[in-house]
């Protein structure tokens, strides 16, 4: 025989199950009410059409072991680093090209990343860093007078300018390389050089601030680009 | 066998020998150490009375020795690490082809060679500027080849030019030569031009150039003329071509080697 304590405790237990399951299903009534508003509500932003600027590429050519300015019109992202990155893209564009006077397979998904970061201080090192210049003109043409390449001389200070931030100090770009790129480079110490210094000229001119280039494959360190260029040094764009 | 008898006991017999003996080396010691101090003391030779013997004639002073001219050739990659691919060849062994011929060409002009490797072995950029800086080299050539461009790319390194110090950071040794390197690259310069080779100056990072104390340039060769090669890479492999190269570059270094010894 069941007693009347046993039989109001399964009345009890039974009505608080069928509560428990009608709160479960308006809970989960709400959540699929709420995600039907959060997805009607998520913003649609119609894709950022950034301005176009001009641009400064000092492109190399392998002839006469030269780095030539030249200029392009790109549009150009307000954010530094993906600034850095399009334009770093548009130079392995144009050396990706068949008919390329520097040829380098690649193109633009050879840089994976740029960094912008304070400059170190290496007043210190032995190399004896000279204070950047502020031109990008100038720039060019001390890179070029130190590594023995020649440079054109044209109106490429007024197209950096349009695509010059302001001034935060100087900076340290860290140009990250994927080994894609690094693998099919040319082997030699002229072709690697002249990418190299061609990515910090560029650099410097487009982004004056930056006055330090380091770079890295993979998000790693390496000895060399492909066999000579030393990777593993700061290099300085007054250089 | 007879056993002679003094009268006297073994004991003091014993003694007595002993105490000879020491009395004995007393008197041997004494004699070495007072022999030296009663010798009679010499004459010096110009106060004889002999007929002074005619002048000896003044030697000739001789020249101070020129320092020994080496030349240090560090044929670049090797063993494990190829270097450029150019088709079927391999940039490690055109460096030592380059570099055997060279060799031969200064030794037998009488230069002594010191070289990073002499088979396909794997040298670190550091044991190249370990053997170079051990050398005491007046002359460091790195060389190196590509199909990339034409000529004869020299390179110096593109660290900024120092004074000498005592102590010089490992990586940045060779910005205290960096005005000798550049004044070796000028002569050879003029040889390779001399020698109708298209020369093609820079400057250049390179690991074990930056490390080496001595003037040094990094000389890479490409095919004589890209628009006339349609293979770049048997371009390369020309002994002709080759041997030209070495010529000129000798000839350079001979007449460094004449500058160094200027006074």
């Amino acid at each position: 025989m069941i007693r009347r304590l046993h039989t109001w405790l399964f009345i009890l237990l039974l009505l608080a199950s069928v509560a428990m399951g009608v709160v479960l299903w308006q809970l989960r009534e709400r959540a699929h009410q709420r995600l039907l508003a959060g997805q009607d509500s998520a913003p649609t932003q119609a894709p950022v059409i950034s301005p176009e600027e001009r641009a400064t590429l000092l492109v190399a050519s392998d002839a006469d072991s030269s780095l030539q300015p030249q200029e392009l019109i790109l549009p150009l992202p307000q954010d530094m680093g993906s600034r850095a990155r399009v334009i770093l893209g548009k130079l392995m564009d144009l050396y990706a090209l068949p008919d390329a006077a520097h040829p380098v397979p690649g193109g633009a998904a050879s840089i994976g990343q740029v960094f912008l970061l304070p400059a170190i201080n290496l007043n210190a090192s032995p190399a004896g860093a000279a204070p950047a210049p502020r031109n990008p003109e100038s720039a060019a043409a001390t890179i070029a007078a130190t590594h023995g390449v020649s440079s054109t001389r044209s109106n490429a200070a007024q197209g950096a300018a349009a695509t010059t931030a302001p001034d935060t100090g100087p900076q340290l770009a860290v140009v990250n390389l994927t080994s894609a790129f690094v693998a099919s480079h040319p082997s030699g110490i002229e072709a690697e050089t002249l990418t190299v210094l061609s990515i910090c000229g560029t650099l410097h001119a487009n982004l004056p601030s930056v006055t330090q280039v380091r770079f890295l494959v993979d998000g790693q360190p390496r000895a060399t680009l492909a066999g000579h260029a030393d990777l593993t040094r700061t290099y300085l764009v007054e250089e | 066998m007879v056993a002679l008898d003094y009268g006297v006991a073994p004991e003091v017999r014993f003694l007595s020998v002993r105490l000879a003996i020491r009395s004995l080396h007393f008197w041997v010691v004494a004699a070495l150490f007072l022999a030296p101090t009663c010798l009679p003391a010499q004459q010096p030779a110009a106060a004889q009375p002999q007929s002074p013997a005619p002048p000896a004639p003044p030697k000739p002073a001789l020249p101070p020795p020129a320092p020994r001219f080496v030349v240090v050739l560090d044929a670049a990659h090797g063993g494990d690490d190829p270097g450029g691919k150019f088709g079927s060849l391999t940039e490690k062994d055109l460096t030592l082809a380059l570099g055997v011929r060279l060799r031969s060409l200064l030794a037998a002009r009488g230069i002594a060679v010191v070289t990073t490797r002499e088979s396909d072995a794997t040298v670190l950029p550091e044991r190249r500027a370990e053997i170079a800086n051990h050398a005491a080299a007046q002359a460091c050539l790195s060389l190196h080849s590509t199909q990339t461009g034409s000529g004869v790319h020299m390179f110096v390194s593109s660290l900024a030019p120092q004074a000498p110090a005592r102590i010089s950071a490992w990586k940045t040794a060779q910005s205290a030569w960096i005005t000798r390197s550049l004044a070796l690259e000028g002569v050879l310069n003029s040889a390779l031009l001399q020698a109708g080779m298209n020369v093609t100056l820079g400057r250049a990072a390179l690991p074990s150039l930056d490390s080496m104390t001595c003037p040094a340039i990094a000389i890479e060769f490409a095919p004589e003329s890209a628009a006339k090669d349609d293979n770049p890479a048997s371009a390369l492999d020309d002994e002709a071509y080759q041997a030209r190269i070495a010529e000129a570059v000798a000839a350079g270094l001979l007449a460094w080697q004449a500058e160094a010894h200027q006074p």
